[in-house]
């Protein structure tokens, strides 16, 4: 191709610049900044809004979404791997609709599936109707923590399986028939061979699902209800209806750090950028 | 032994997947207005869904703005693909690394971030604020569909046609388009099913009187629960089901890495 084609290139990095960098820049300059209130025109830098955030209320709401986020993390993994390893060794004309059905529910509007939950968990819902024709007293399901979770790993934990799966379906099959024939049981093959090998898989599927968990407010808005506030709640507060632009801001950058640190930690088990999930 | 636990373990876990999306579809022809009561079947949701002046309004602005953003960032994010391709190692890495922030940053801070910039530059809330954000995140994943369809290209056949004597117009359009057309419709399906599904983003880049479907479903889910909804979800459900089997032709999908 000519050499001139990477001209071709220029328009979109001007559109990056305008419509990716600089509004994060914004983000960055809000959270640093304070309006004064009588004087529009005049802004002072400072460090007020990141120091309201260490209101133990705040701190409280971070530290209930990281963990929150990371307890749906880890219930997807230990449900995921499984699926995935048992995806790949499916029967090869199996295979394309295994995947298929566990793809649909993925790409079915998120808001519908959390909603559907609504349904069943409700106290008109599905279960408590079945408990009231049962004589049984109804159970309160929603509107907590654990129909948080719930809701995180249904919508999740297709993000987990997959680049799991990608990661087993690359594996050199001939590998473990080697661990096998040197007398490694099932447990060993597993620890120090097939595990390893799709830790780089393991460790995107814990990114594509701890990132949108920690930042979620739709979940946690239709299943924890109006008490349960995580920090994406927060921020659509200060942004939509407090209109505290510059602590939503200092907010939205103590979230962008946390999951670049998240990522970077990871990272350092090299993941490779351009792998795709095969289908 | 064996076989039969992990049968049971994928049977399960097909059900926590489909059990809630079975529930809506069936209820969306339930004839009671509770959730708990089945009162005989109806299809009188999926009429009064046509009725609905709200959600017909959340459809159009949902489609047209779905089409518009995908065949606007299927044209753009290919030649962007193109001429990142042919740029020198280290600044490809630098553009690519840019193009990734939309798809790792979360939602909400690309939503408010947007929202921000158009509200500092005087944008009025919209539809041309919504679709320029949609724009803005279906692109990199355009990209990332087209680019690795242009690293397989061999470089002989590009070479050869411009020996050839042809331009690179016309190498490009019969040369090197139609051996990467795969990746740019994988990357119009992903950007187009992107926009349809996305509400987060359009929920803060939106304005007065423009919504999409996310949005209305997120409103009524909150102010109690019409069964129209169900009806809605059930008919989206065969929509993104028909688009399905049509991507799962294609090989590949980028996903957040």
């Amino acid at each position: 191709m000519n050499s001139k084609s990477r001209y071709l290139a220029y328009p979109y990095s001007i559109w990056m610049l305008v419509f990716i960098l600089f509004p994060l820049f914004l983000i960055f300059l809000y959270s640093i900044t304070l309006r004064n209130p009588n004087d529009i025109k005049t802004i002072t830098f400072t460090f007020e809004n990141f120091g309201k955030f260490f209101d133990p209320i705040y701190v409280n709401v971070l530290i209930r979404s990281i963990s929150i986020a990371a307890l749906s993390t880890g219930i997807c993994l230990i449900v995921g791997y499984p699926v995935a390893y048992l995806l790949t060794r499916a029967k090869d004309k199996h295979k394309g609709l295994m995947i298929l059905l566990f793809i649909l529910p993925m790409w079915m509007n998120m808001l519908l599936r959390t909603y559907a939950w609504m349904t069943i968990l409700g106290n008109t819902g599905l279960i408590n109707s079945f408990l009231n024709l049962l004589n049984l007293p109804n159970v309160n399901l929603l509107y907590n923590n654990k129909a948080v979770i719930l809701g995180m790993v249904y919508n999740f934990l297709p993000f987990m399986v997959f680049p799991i799966y990608t990661a087993l379906n690359k594996m050199d099959r001939s590998l473990i028939e080697a661990a096998d024939d040197l007398g490694a049981d099932g447990f060993t093959i597993f620890k120090r061979v097939i595990f390893p090998l799709s830790l780089p898989g393991v460790i995107s599927g814990i990114v594509m699902v701890f990132m949108p968990a920690v930042s979620t407010f739709v979940i946690p808005r239709l299943l924890g209800g109006g008490k349960n506030v995580l920090i994406g709640n927060l921020i659509e507060k200060l942004f939509l209806v407090t209109r505290d632009w510059n602590f939503g801001a200092a907010l939205s950058m103590i979230i962008l750090i946390i999951i670049f640190i998240s990522i970077k930690i990871l990272n350092i088990l090299k993941i490779d950028k351009e792998s795709g999930v095969s289908i | 032994m064996k076989n039969k636990i992990s049968k049971l373990y994928l049977a399960l876990v097909f059900l926590f997947l489909y059990a809630p999306i079975t529930v809506l579809v069936v209820y969306s022809f339930n004839d009671s207005k509770s959730r708990g009561n089945w009162g005989g079947f109806t299809f009188k949701w999926y009429l009064e869904l046509f009725k609905d002046r709200d959600i017909k309004t959340a459809l159009y602005y949902t489609v047209t703005i779905a089409i518009l953003a995908a065949v606007i960032s299927t044209i753009v994010g290919t030649v962007s693909a193109i001429g990142i391709y042919n740029m020198k190692t280290s600044r490809m890495n630098f553009l690519l690394n840019i193009n990734y922030l939309p798809i790792i940053n979360p939602d909400i801070v690309t939503g408010i971030a947007l929202m921000i910039l158009f509200l500092s530059a005087n944008i009025k809330l919209g539809f041309s604020s919504m679709l320029l954000a949609h724009i803005t995140f279906d692109i990199p994943y355009v990209i990332l569909s087209v680019l690795p369809k242009l690293k397989q290209l061999d470089n002989n056949i590009t070479e050869a046609a411009l020996d050839l004597g042809a331009t690179p117009f016309y190498t490009l359009k019969k040369i090197i388009i139609p051996q990467i057309k795969p990746g740019i419709i994988t990357g119009f399906l992903i950007a187009f099913t992107l926009s349809i599904d996305d509400f987060v983003i359009s929920f803060f880049t939106t304005g007065s009187g423009v919504t999409n479907l996310s949005i209305e479903i997120y409103s009524m889910a909150r102010r109690g629960i019409s069964p129209t909804i169900n009806a809605l979800s059930s008919l989206m459900l065969v929509v993104v089901l028909g688009l399905l089997l049509i991507i799962n032709k294609r090989t590949t999908i980028p996903t957040k890495e």
